[in-house]
């Protein structure tokens, strides 16, 4: 087993981990400063940013980590971010007087041009093409 | 002022990513010319940051709260040279497409930026 770990990031997955950078930063700085400053208002949503903040974050850790189980922790958080996104933006429509505040997961993202739920998808698609090939 | 250095900066981004785009569409890496036009823009996004905070410094409130403007001004400044980092690491038409989406990415924080601003 004397091999590099596998790189995540070369090619179309350096773009993906800009575009999780820029949710990490989007996500935590800003339940950072609603939590900081008017939690009362909306604790749900505010929460619910939180948490997404630090799924991204993982994330693009693990693809930045690269090798075969950073890629399988990958894959089930983006799974889980997946799930999150289009459990909480369906929340938000059906129930609009449980979030009084946006989250970043609300309308499924509409708020961050549906980044939200495209990159779950592409980066899920981009993990399974890196699978290690069991030979 | 901050307003046209808002406009201008956005625009200047918008212009990035299509260069770069065309760059990543003709299966390019970033070259010297586009890290010269990275460099501009990033110029840019720095005189606003200090303009920013000079007009902060004399008193006046952005409308939607001083907090969040510093951090769209640090993050507004801190997007291009990220994503250039990154193209730097990333030598194909991939790096490439991360700097055009960075260009992006800037022009919707300037967006942001003006309305936080407000009138």
């Amino acid at each position: 087993m004397e091999q590099k770990p596998k790189r995540l990031i070369s090619g179309p997955g350096m773009l993906l981990v800009w575009f999780y950078g820029v949710m990490v930063v989007g996500a935590v700085s800003r339940s950072v400063y609603q939590i900081a400053t008017e939690f009362d208002r909306a604790p749900l949503a505010y929460s619910l940013s939180a948490v997404a903040g630090v799924v991204y974050g993982f994330i693009t850790y693990t693809l930045i980590r690269g090798g075969e189980r950073a890629r399988r922790a990958a894959q089930v958080c983006c799974a889980a971010e997946l799930a999150g996104v289009l459990i909480v933006g369906t929340w938000t429509l059906a129930d609009p007087s449980a979030f009084p505040d946006a989250t970043v997961w609300s309308d499924y993202g509409m708020g961050y041009v549906f980044i939200p739920v495209l990159l779950p998808l592409s980066a899920l698609y981009w993990l399974r093409r890196n699978r290690e090939v069991t030979r | 002022m901050l307003d046209v250095l808002t406009l201008v900066t956005g625009v200047a981004a918008l212009l990035l990513a299509v260069w770069c785009g065309w760059a990543a569409s003709r299966d390019q890496p970033t070259k010297d010319w586009h890290f010269i036009g990275m460099g501009v823009v990033s110029l840019l996004a720095l005189v606003q940051l200090v303009i920013g905070i000079v007009q902060l410094a004399r008193g006046e409130k952005p409308e939607q709260g001083t907090t969040i403007f510093v951090a769209y001004l640090i993050g507004a400044f801190a997007c291009i040279p990220a994503a250039g980092f990154m193209s730097l690491a990333e030598r194909t038409r991939w790096g490439s497409v991360t700097v055009a989406a960075g260009g992006v990415v800037l022009a919707v924080l300037e967006v942001r930026l003006f309305d936080i601003w407000g009138a």
